[in-house]
């Protein structure tokens, strides 16, 4: 297969609420500001790819509304994936690896404030057995916590210590929208939300976009000093039948990982796409990281959460890292659907 | 969509165990009230443990996802992929979930029946098209499907007659000239060279696909001849080597959801000039018994589970080369274009495919 | 078995779900001038093309479009369409013309109704001028024109 690399990356402001910016407001600069850093135009673009959900925004084609964003006369060579942003890149890769396209734009977006973000996700689950029952995304994630609690695998000291590296590490990080230097006790003393988790367990509400480019070797090495060469990537799905998992692992993460490659690199940097704190936990432990290696140096999406772009966001923040020389080797992961049902590992490496 | 997914394993002489990948395509959420449906219907794809993508291009999704899900393989990282589309438009009102509310658009909005009728006024008008055009091709299609017992539609006394005296919608599309709104599902197996050329059945081997978009609405965009599917054709017949399409083309199905798509398409795709397309429907040449049959299976014409529209017109030219057509086999076909229409004559995807390998 | 129950061939769920919709900073310009009976678009700076409404981009060039400019009410069918059958949750009874209109000094149709005219007689090149609402009615919407008419002597 040919080679890629992510060669730019921009996020917009984190925020909770965009305020009068609609969704193509939002587009416009990160896509404009990624190819101003390496001196492209739409014209150069072979392959154009956005993710997106209808359902965020409250009407069918949202994405149509993205593209206006996007120089489009003459007409682009576009796809776009009803997920977040993250399979947007792999079908690009696809491009790239079939020698169709050397430089590619991948955009993901959604403004999660005008709608009701907990009952929209319901609508993800079976429409006959769960969604009668309305079961929203906070309460499923916490069952999932609960499941961990009893089973011993972690206690809620570990769930605020993720919480409060995040706050943290978010401080460094001028586009988070939640950055604060906290404590485990301060944040074990604050009260329930869904139980077992407190608010600052979920990833915040979050509107904002973010885009990326990936190139084929020759294109990367022309365009950029340092590209994050993307040395695996994978992504598997889990049953639907939440009951049927066990939700205290994720084997497909696991697999995902054995495909990219993750054991056996010298991995240095991991961004983790946890909405929840208690995911990141699940993840370390599935990647099989090593208590070196820094985990979601951004703030991870307990920092940002942009739905449809926060997997995007993981690959990004790990290739910046990279080209910047701050990191030599990272794992990005992105996750979509109730208690991490589908995941997608990519290995990046200077 | 399970259903039509063992159907596609039978004919391909493989089983779930033996696909690397599912690609997944739908038009919006919307219409079944689900979000993101592969993930609750992963059990029914077989899908656990694989990789799943999901595509959403509008109503050109079939087509994209079916370009997708070629990439897969030409990736060289997969054998065999799955690729499945599908809509269940009794689950809701496609025309309702079309036509939002919005603050900023008068309240004219009449469903996508509404938006693209103008248009077709517009090329009536702009080649002096008489009024029945549409007509013959809504007849010719609904006659190809009295012979694909897929098709939803089957109206065996369809006549000229029958589709003039049916209600007008959206002058100047008559009911009969519509799509139906359908429930279906269509499913690909798509394979390298090693296993396609062991495969039970013959295989349809891709020569190239394509898709392009352009933005819904900007000064100057031509609405009859659009831009994007301009550039969509010019770079599937140069990846298939079709320098004259009318003369090598057996057979294309092409994306008609109104009937007179038909006539616009066959002068945009180059099969003739401007203002000519009407004059081919005439002529009887687009028939199944013509030299260019367009939309042997009854089209979207007769059946049109939106998210699996674009894909039924890739998987119908496949059948025609493949020789598997059934009753509404054209005969001797080698060379098939399968094409898909979404948005705002904005998203198009094609590919062409033939009995040889290339 | 004749105790075997009805096969269920469907459930319903309803689904209430609320948003407040954005539009944006250039139409939110755009609901503002209406709401005073003016029309108002935006120029491209890559092409200068007039879009009205304004989205703040231009969808050919993908720039933002920044410079507001003020149109008349005025323009001419550019094409149109008689709908005969009603769509859901459209108050406006059957048959009636939607056009897209393009409005003197802009360069894009806007989609509007066109009424106070025989339907038949309606036709491509047709001039038509706004039918504004009684002053009173006017508020952040495109329907402060009920519909537009056509020009006299057109």
């Amino acid at each position: 297969m040919r080679e890629a690399a992510v060669i730019g990356y921009t996020q917009s402001m984190q925020r909770r609420y965009a305020g009068a910016a609609n969704e193509s407001e939002l587009i416009m600069p990160v896509v404009r500001e990624v190819m101003q850093s390496v001196g492209v135009t739409q014209k150069d673009i072979d392959f154009t790819c956005s993710g997106s959900c209808d359902y965020l925004q409250g009407a069918a084609f949202a994405f149509v509304e993205g593209l206006n964003a996007v120089a489009t006369a003459p007409p682009i060579r576009e796809s776009h994936v009803e997920m977040d942003a993250a399979w947007a890149l792999y079908e690009a890769l696809l491009k790239i690896w079939s020698g169709e396209a050397d430089l590619c734009l991948i955009y993901g977006f959604s403004k999660s404030s005008p709608g009701e973000l907990r009952s929209v996700l319901t609508l993800q689950l079976d429409p006959y057995y769960h969604v009668p029952l309305w079961p929203d995304a906070v309460s499923l994630a916490a069952l999932q916590a609960r499941a961990m609690l009893d089973a011993g695998s972690l206690t809620e000291r570990d769930m605020a210590e993720v919480v409060m590296r995040s706050r943290r590490a978010a401080l460094l990080n001028p586009k988070a929208q939640l950055a604060a230097e906290t404590s485990i006790e301060a944040l074990l003393a604050e009260p329930r939300f869904v139980s077992p988790l407190r608010r600052h367990d979920c990833a915040p509400i979050t509107d904002g976009a973010s885009a990326l480019l990936v190139a084929s070797a020759d294109t990367a090495r022309r365009l950029c000093a340092r590209p994050a060469w993307i040395r695996g990537i994978d992504h598997r799905m889990e049953t639907g039948t939440l009951g049927a998992r066990d939700l205290t692992r994720s084997p497909s993460t696991r697999y995902a990982a054995a495909r990219a490659g993750v054991a056996g690199r010298p991995v240095d940097t991991a961004e983790l796409h946890a909405p929840f704190s208690h995911q990141e936990i699940i993840l370390r432990r599935e990647l099989g990281l090593s208590d070196s290696v820094a985990v979601n140096p951004s703030g991870g999406a307990l920092a940002g959460n942009v739905m449809m772009a926060a997997g995007l966001d993981r690959i990004g923040h790990v290739a910046t890292r990279i080209m910047r020389g701050e990191a030599d080797c990272g794992v990005a992961h992105a996750t979509s659907g109730p208690c991490l049902q589908q995941n997608l590992v990519a290995v990046l490496e200077a | 969509m399970r259903q039509a997914a063992e159907r596609a394993l039978e004919d391909a002489g493989c089983t779930w165990k033996d696909i690397d990948a599912l690609i997944l395509g739908k038009a919006p959420d919307m219409f079944e009230g689900v979000v993101m449906p592969e993930l609750y219907l992963s059990d029914a794809l077989g899908a656990n443990g694989k990789p799943v993508l999901r595509v959403h291009t509008a109503g050109s999704v079939g087509g994209s996802t079916a370009v997708v899900a070629a990439n897969y393989v030409q990736s060289g990282a997969f054998r065999r992929v799955l690729t499945v589309s599908f809509e269940k438009q009794s689950e809701s009102n496609a025309t309702w979930a079309l036509s939002p509310r919005m603050p900023f658009v008068p309240h004219v909005n009449a469903g996508a029946g509404g938006f693209f009728a103008p248009y077709m006024r517009l090329y009536m008008e702009r080649y002096g098209v008489p009024e029945h055009i549409g007509c013959l091709v809504a007849v010719k299609d609904r006659q190809n499907a009295l012979k694909n017992p897929y098709a939803h539609l089957q109206i065996p006394d369809i006549s000229l007659e029958m589709v003039m005296q049916s209600p007008m919608l959206w002058e100047p599309i008559r009911f009969l000239e519509s799509c139906p709104s359908s429930d279906g599902a269509c499913a690909l197996v798509l394979a390298d060279e090693e296993h396609a050329s062991r495969s039970p059945n013959p295989p349809a081997w891709i020569l190239g696909t394509s898709t392009r978009a352009d933005g819904s609405m900007y000064a100057g965009k031509d609405n009859i001849h659009p831009a994007s599917l301009i550039a969509c054709a010019k770079d599937v017949y140069a990846k298939a080597g079709i320098t004259d399409p009318r003369r090598q083309i057996d057979v294309a199905e092409l994306y008609v959801p109104f009937s007179w798509y038909e006539p616009m398409y066959l002068e945009t795709l180059g099969f003739c000039g401007e203002g000519e397309g009407w004059k081919l429907v005439e002529s009887g040449a687009t028939a199944l018994g013509g030299d260019l049959p367009i939309n042997a299976s009854g089209g979207v014409l007769s059946s049109n589970p939106i998210g699996a529209s674009g894909m039924l017109r890739f998987g119908e030219a496949a059948l025609q080369v493949r020789g598997m057509a059934g009753q509404h086999q054209v005969e001797g076909a080698r060379l098939a274009l399968g094409h898909a229409f979404g948005g705002a004559h904005s998203y198009y995807a094609m590919w062409a495919v033939s009995a040889d390998k290339p | 078995m004749s105790d075997t129950p009805a096969p269920v061939t469907g459930i319903e769920v309803p689904i209430n779900l609320q948003y407040e919709f954005t539009a944006g900073k250039a139409l939110t310009r755009f609901l503002t001038r209406i709401r005073e009976g003016r029309i108002v678009g935006q120029r491209c700076p890559g092409c200068n093309n007039v879009y009205v409404p304004p989205r703040g981009m231009c969808a050919a060039c993908g720039i933002p479009t920044e410079e507001e400019v003020e149109v008349v009410d005025e323009g001419i069918v550019e094409s149109f369409t008689v709908v005969h059958i009603p769509i859901p949750g459209n108050p406006i009874k059957p048959p009636f013309v939607a056009a897209n209109i393009l409005l003197d000094g802009t360069d894009m149709a806007c989609l509007h109704r066109v009424s106070e005219v025989d339907n038949a007689r309606v036709h491509v090149g047709m001039r038509v001028k706004a039918r504004w609402k009684p002053r009173e009615e006017w508020d952040y919407t495109f329907e402060n024109i009920a519909w537009f008419r056509p020009v006299e002597g057109s």
